[in-house]
């Protein structure tokens, strides 16, 4: 596997998509500027929305009991799950005992995060993504590359090719008017067709037992109304304690995801319908851990908007797949450590804490403080590579004394004005795209010397 | 009021002209400048690499050097805000001062006798203005302001213009430009480039961290636009 770094001068290498890549997504930002900057009380909204998560984390598990009382009044069944393997279970063990060969699916973070796709077609069933970007994605075997904008990563012109592929659509067609209609056709039957539906959860309300899905695609409920079998996947963080709180996360969301007042369908899930089951899994998959954490409990608090993803320019420029998680970006980075410490070392240090993601957060995440965390975090743990620790090393040994800092100095500036090649080669990345700063003959503390 | 200038370590090697400039536009407002010999660097290069364990010695010296002072001004915002939010000393941390937030607030500069007939692109760096609150953020629905813009009016002569995106980050990052080194400059190029179309003569900001690198992006373009610390527009004559 790449790491992020590396991954990313991949995606680089390639000027003219990564800078349609950053374009598309800063269109994305300005659209979210504008409309937040239309709300006097904006940042009051953001404060309220950050409160609000903080009390329900604080009081997760009062919540959580509170909401599956509720539910199960309501006819809800109720699930829990300790890890994704247990939710993958769960949900398989509900399939079979409809018999269910294909389900539809809208997004779900969550079950991208458990890998149930994978797992359940190992298992014979079919699932079929109905959110317009995932289906695409899932056609060409690749991972969504952003949480909102699951297909944000490919051209009309790619799409074009993978429907004239998947779907038969003439070579060469890349209206996307057209493909959308063939996709419309395509899932038209398996939504007839399926006897299951998996959604996921933007919002569960501890107060009432009910759910709420916001999509704009209007699958979710295309899903969920013809389905027999209505299986909710939610991380236990999805709480939040009333009814009146959405007025709150309904109007960040989507103004923070697309720049939209509010997403098409905002639909309420609080009951089966006659002769429908429905059921909510809650899956704690490393969430507890992360709320043990201080430094990283509120990372909990994410909606899930992708605010951070689109201000944020690394993001724009390596592209989501580089991330190499399911949940790309910063607050990805932030995330990924808690389920793999080793093997997501690169991510918090894919940014250079500029802090525009933190500023963005509808639910003030300190994201980038967070990434500033993990690192020390990691690096405490000795997941440095070799180099990397003692060059560190190093520096604060010159650091921490001055003599050795003005020789060092010297020296170094002594080699650059009259054996520049010693700096000036490919083994130093610095140099490869951009010239060395001039080496100027005395350092200012010599010339303060001189002056007195 | 002890005043004391910090000079980060890689302007005291590299950039000296900024420090020097630092030290006459301070003397020139009447201040009387202190300048510890034996302060090398605030830690930041460490810490930000994961290693905040390893900057004792570092923290240490800098206590040594800057303890007894009142004000420990500097010309780097990034520095500072480490040392503000790092530094294991208080007095210290409540201490330390950006150059440009020092003359705004504490000196409350109403005039300057500078002149710069230049035309600038003034570029506001992430940690000054995200982190020390220098000017408005464009994520953020506040009233726009800028420290450094307002030090700017005093200075005759000088046309200052924002890049679009006038807040998006340059890509420097600390050891981020080397260890992230493709993004880090597609970032660079992506932010000359947006400066380059105001026809500007200097990008200037108030870190020399990011000039550097946009400097050394500029260079291998051989570009004749030049960087400038916004200290050697104030103390320009």
């Amino acid at each position: 596997m790449l790491n992020h770094a590396e991954a990313s001068e991949k995606f680089i290498a390639d000027a003219e998509r990564t800078t349609w890549h950053d374009e598309t997504l800063w269109f994305v930002r300005s659209k979210r500027d504008k409309v937040s900057k239309l709300l006097p009380e904006w940042e009051a909204l953001r404060e309220q929305a950050s409160l609000i998560k903080d009390h329900t984390l604080a009081n997760l598990g009062q919540y959580l009991e509170e909401f599956e009382a509720k539910a199960q009044k309501n006819g809800i069944i109720v699930h829990w799950a300790k890890d994704a393997h247990e939710h993958n279970e769960i949900v398989h063990s509900i399939i079979s005992k409809h018999g269910g060969k294909a389900l539809v699916k809208s997004k779900s973070m969550l079950t991208e995060e458990c890998h149930l796709n994978e797992f359940l077609t190992k298992k014979g069933v079919e699932v079929v993504d109905t959110d317009l970007g995932e289906r695409i994605v899932q056609f060409r075997n690749e991972v969504p590359s952003h949480i909102v904008l699951p297909a944000i990563h490919l051209k009309k012109e790619d799409v074009g090719e993978t429907f004239h592929e998947f779907l038969g659509t003439p070579k060469g067609n890349k209206d996307p008017q057209f493909l959308t209609e063939a996709a419309r056709q395509h899932l038209r039957g398996y939504f007839l067709g399926a006897n299951v539906a998996i959604t996921g959860v933007n919002f569960a309300v501890a107060e009432t037992g009910e759910f709420v899905v916001c999509t704009n695609e209007g699958n979710a409920d295309m899903g969920a109304h013809l389905a027999k079998v209505h299986i909710a996947c939610m991380g236990i963080e999805k709480m939040i304690p009333k009814r009146k709180d959405l007025g709150v996360f309904l109007r960040l969301l989507a103004r923070s995801a697309t720049g939209q007042l509010i997403t098409t369908y905002s639909s309420h899930f609080a009951k089966p319908r006659e002769g429908q089951e429905m059921h909510i899994v809650l899956v704690d998959n490393g969430r507890t851990r992360q709320l043990a954490r201080d430094e990283f409990r509120n990372s909990l608090k994410c909606i899930r908007c992708a605010a951070c993803f689109n201000t944020c320019p690394v993001y724009r420029r390596s592209g989501g797949h580089s991330y190499h998680q399911p949940v790309a970006g910063p607050i990805g980075s932030i995330l990924a450590p808690n389920f793999d410490k080793s093997a997501n070392v690169d991510l918090p240090f894919a940014s250079t804490l500029c802090g525009s993601c933190s500023n963005v957060c509808p639910v003030k995440i300190n994201i980038h403080e967070q990434l500033w965390f993990w690192r020390q975090d990691l690096m405490k743990d000795g997941l440095a590579p070799l180099g990397k620790s003692l060059s560190m090393k190093g520096m604060a040994f010159v650091f921490s004394s001055p003599t050795i800092f003005r020789m060092a100095g010297y020296i170094g500036r002594l080699v650059m004005r009259f054996a520049p090649f010693i700096v000036n080669n490919s083994f130093n990345p610095w140099f490869k795209q951009r010239e060395m700063p001039d080496a100027p003959k005395e350092s200012f503390q010599s010339w303060y010397k001189n002056r007195k | 009021m002890r005043v004391a200038l910090f000079v980060p370590c890689y302007v005291d090697q590299f950039y000296p002209q900024v420090a020097i400039a630092t030290l006459e536009l301070l003397e020139k407002l009447g201040v009387e400048v202190h300048v510890p010999s034996n302060q090398t660097c605030c830690g930041q290069p460490m810490a930000n690499s994961g290693f905040a364990s390893s900057t004792e010695g570092c923290d240490t010296n800098f206590s040594k050097n800057f303890e007894g002072f009142d004000y420990i001004v500097g010309p780097s915002g990034s520095c500072i805000l480490h040392l503000k939010e790092h530094h294991p000393s208080e007095k210290i941390r409540k201490s330390v001062f950006e150059i440009c937030e020092f003359l705004v607030d504490v000196l409350k500069v109403k005039s300057l006798s500078a002149n710069f007939p230049h035309k600038i692109g003034l570029h506001q760096s992430c940690h000054g203005q995200r982190g020390l609150h220098l000017s408005s953020m464009t994520e953020l629905n506040e009233k726009p302001f800028s420290k450094l813009a307002s030090l700017l009016d005093l200075v005759k002569g000088v046309e200052y213009v924002y890049p679009e995106r006038a807040d998006e980050c340059c890509g420097f990052g600390g050891t981020f430009c080397v260890t992230e080194e493709a993004v880090s400059v597609r970032m660079g190029q992506d932010r000359v480039e947006s400066h380059l179309k105001n026809e500007i003569e200097f990008i200037v900001g108030g870190d020399t961290s990011c000039l550097m690198h946009m400097e050394g992006i500029l260079k291998r373009q051989g570009s004749k636009v030049q960087v400038k610390h916004i200290v050697e527009i104030l103390n320009h004559a």
